[in-house]
């Protein structure tokens, strides 16, 4: 599954502070440059970690992109959140390569470690599962990628000692 | 006397394996050792299942290590470096002896990836010493008309390495042949089929030959300006082509008057793509450069006359590039030495699934599939039965055993039902359900549909619905024609690439494997024990010991049993994850 990522009329927004300040010298290095709406969003989803309500208003109101526009575009591609997600996304490879390596083991067994189901995040907001369709790591199925690494030839036992480790790493 | 140089394969795939211990553990033995050798990095050599790979070229020649981990490497730096004993049994690859993988590389002829693995992707001027960037020098030197480039293109006989295999010479003369003042060329690096990662190797691997190739496209069409389009998911590649480029501007291979050629002022940036696969087709891809939502739009106009920001545009995949500066530098009739007739050159394919040797090979055209499956590919592992191969992603088909011997040009290929695609090529074995394999594929179309087109966007669904039924033993009589119904539909009434061939997945198998349907629908089995709903695990009397193992690890108690007495598995409780089957050490266990 895709990360749950477009957040329901009648949802609760996430009680976060948003600086908005932080995307100002994103504003200005875009404003008025064609093509500039995908590459706005995406810095405001790296600062963020998501694309909050407040920050589309705010280019919105800055730069002169359409809201609609900007909503059209950040629903339709699968890079853009719209509420928060975890620290780190756990990227479960699910390509074809991937899936005839039994990678639905790995998605199964870090559900059951980080009891979520897949799409979901953990209660600490530590942990987002996701079933990507390829990384490019064919060769080496089945395999995932959390924030720029990718671990290749998993079995759920591994995965979830990877996972394992970064929690513990957290928590120091 | 030349050093001796230590190289270290650092692709993502190597980097996966464990490359980047294996080359800090070298930094830190030179320092403690106090060692005398050049420690170089590389990319992906395309030898994906001996990674991670180093690679020690020494007075006598080169020698490829492989599963080089912390602790091998020790050892070869101590007997290779310091006494001079190369160590035989973990060389995978030299010229000097005769080694088991050899003849992986053997049958190879590389051209387009004719650096990856040898160079140093981070370093133009490791480029330059392979002849990198001489094919543009050429043009300016010897004033080589655009005319001239584009024909030799034509000569060549390249066709597009991204799928589409149209006359990549054709398509630069309909761009040249529309004027205007600005024009764009753009480089499709939104490699999206599962299963295919060539492109993600040519780009960490090799990022200034796509340069270079785009670059001379610029030329011969009369392009202002380019645009990378990289999918977000290839960091690293984004990473190098992002260092090429200021690279390139540095030295003047990009920028105004290039290479003194008055009038030649070309740039390129890179866009990175947001996660849609409908972006791979050409249209839906400018739109996406746009700032808009990646739907393709209707053709003709052609991109060639009205594509970016409604100029003239020329889109070529990043293998097609790669092969460009080859053809410049050496001539069109040597690339049309390989291949058949009307299939030029060589193509990669990534080798992928149940498959000994995964990795990337580069042959030239009208190579036989069983050649590429059981002489590079080393067959099947686990002494599997081979069964099928799925060529070209989800837009392809299933390729069965007994077409094995059809040989890989555009053409040919066709007339199986699958495309050659980009080159993905996953290996299935007796153990891969192609009914399953069929849902797989339009899982994926049908959640990368864009919606445009009403037959795509529901027919998909439809489609999709029926095949779980099937998968889940709830399959109907009349699915199967209804299935070829939706199929004929999709095809017809879609405006794009995806759905026009979305539904190819499912008629390649329903044409080759049509009895594993039946047995789905009818028999209520699954032939090759892939879906889990049509599985029945039962204990063997007869062999059970009652060890009370599978009992006392069934994760819902649905296996009941004294100790030393027979056990028995309830059949209504068992949730099927096959765990008893897997611990069971008498094989007490059957699976129908």
């Amino acid at each position: 599954m895709r990360i749950e990522r477009i957040r329901k009329i009648n949802e609760i927004p996430a009680n976060d502070a948003v600086d908005l300040t932080l995307i100002d010298p994103l504003i200005s290095k875009y404003k008025g440059k064609k093509g500039n709406l995908i590459p706005i969003l995406q810095g405001a989803q790296h600062i963020f970690g998501y694309i909050p309500k407040e920050a589309f208003v705010k280019i919105s109101e800055e730069t002169g992109l359409k809201l609609s526009d900007m909503y059209g575009v950040a629903t339709f591609y699968a890079q853009f959140r719209l509420k928060p997600v975890g620290k780190h996304i756990i990227k479960v490879c699910h390509g074809t390569a991937c899936h005839v390596q039994n990678a639905n083991l790995i998605t199964e067994a870090l559900q059951e470690y980080l009891e979520v189901l897949d799409g979901k995040t953990t209660e600490d907001r530590l942990f987002t599962l996701e079933s990507v369709a390829c990384l490019g790591c064919c060769s080496l199925a089945p395999a995932m990628m959390i924030g720029d690494d990718t671990f290749a030839k998993l079995t759920g036992k591994e995965a979830v000692n990877i996972v394992k480790n970064i929690k513990l790493k957290e928590s120091n | 006397m030349e050093k001796t140089k230590v190289i270290v394969g650092l692709g993502s795939c190597g980097i996966a394996a464990g490359a980047q211990k294996t080359y800090l553990k070298i930094e830190s033995l030179m320092n403690t050792d106090k060692l005398d050798f050049d420690l170089k990095k590389t990319s992906c050599i395309g030898m994906c299942f001996r990674e991670p790979l180093v690679e020690i070229v020494d007075k006598n020649g080169s020698y490829l290590y492989g599963n080089v981990d912390e602790k091998r490497i020790e050892e070869i730096l101590d007997k290779h470096i310091k006494k001079n004993e190369p160590i035989k049994e973990y060389v995978v690859a030299t010229k000097l002896f005769e080694t088991e993988d050899n003849k992986f590389f053997d049958a190879q002829v590389k051209i387009a990836l004719r650096h990856c693995g040898m160079i140093d992707p981070e370093s133009i001027e490791d480029f330059e010493s392979q002849n990198g960037y001489e094919a543009i020098k050429k043009i300016a030197k010897e004033k080589i008309s655009y005319d001239t480039v584009i024909k030799s293109i034509l000569d060549s006989g390249l066709r597009g390495r991204g799928g589409g295999g149209f006359s990549t010479g054709m398509k630069w003369k309909f761009a040249r042949n529309n004027k205007s003042d600005e024009k764009y060329i753009i480089c499709n690096a939104d490699e999206g089929d599962p299963g295919a990662f060539m492109d993600r190797s040519l780009l960490e691997g090799d990022p200034h030959a796509v340069l270079e190739g785009m670059i001379i496209g610029a030329y011969a069409i009369g392009a202002t300006d380019g645009v990378i389009y990289c999918r977000a998911e290839y960091p690293l590649a984004i990473k190098r082509l992002n260092i090429a480029i200021e690279q390139a501007q540095k030295k003047g291979y990009l920028g105004n008057n290039i290479l003194g050629i008055e009038g030649f002022n070309f740039d390129i940036h890179i866009k990175e793509g947001a996660g849609a696969f409908v972006c791979g087709e050409e249209t839906a891809l400018i739109a996406s450069v746009e700032g808009e939502r990646g739907m393709p739009r209707k053709r003709p106009p052609f991109p060639a006359e009205s594509g970016l920001w409604r100029k003239p545009t020329n889109i070529n995949n990043v293998e097609t590039f790669a092969n460009i500066p080859w053809i410049i530098y050496n001539g069109a009739s040597e690339y049309a030495k390989y291949g058949t007739e009307k299939s030029k050159g060589t193509k990669v394919f990534a080798l992928a699934g149940k498959i000994n040797h995964s990795g990337l090979v580069e042959v030239p055209m009208g190579i036989t599939i069983r050649d590429i499956i059981f002489k590079l590919g080393g067959g099947i592992p686990n002494g599997k039965k081979f069964k099928a191969v799925q060529l070209g992603g989800p837009s392809g088909g299933c390729i069965p055993e007994f077409l094995a011997d059809t040989v890989v040009d555009y053409d040919s290929v066709n007339a199986t039902g699958a495309i050659m695609g980009s080159g993905g090529m996953v290996v299935m074995d007796e153990d891969t359900c192609m009914v399953d394999i069929a849902k797989f594929f339009l899982n994926f179309t049908q959640a990368e549909s864009c919606g445009k087109c009403t037959f795509c966007r529901i027919g998909t669904k439809r489609m999709l619905e029926i095949l779980e039924r099937i998968t889940e033993g709830k399959g109907k009589h009349e699915d199967i024609e209804k299935l070829e119904e939706l199929a004929v539909q999709i095809k017809d009434n879609s405006l794009c690439g995806l759905g026009q061939t979305a539904p190819n997945p499912v008629l390649t198998t329903l044409k080759y494997f049509r009895d594993e349907y039946e047995a789905h629908i009818f028999a209520k089995k699954c032939p090759a024990k892939a879906c889990k709903s049509l599985l029945t695990y039962e204990i063997i009397p007869d062999k059970c010991t009652g060890c009370t193992i599978c009992a006392v690890k069934c994760p819902v108690k649905a296996i009941s049993g004294e100790r030393k007495q027979i056990h028995f598995i309830n059949q209504e409780v068992c949730i099927k994850c096959g765990d008893c089957y897997s611990r069971c050490k008498f094989e007490a266990i059957s699976l129908q």
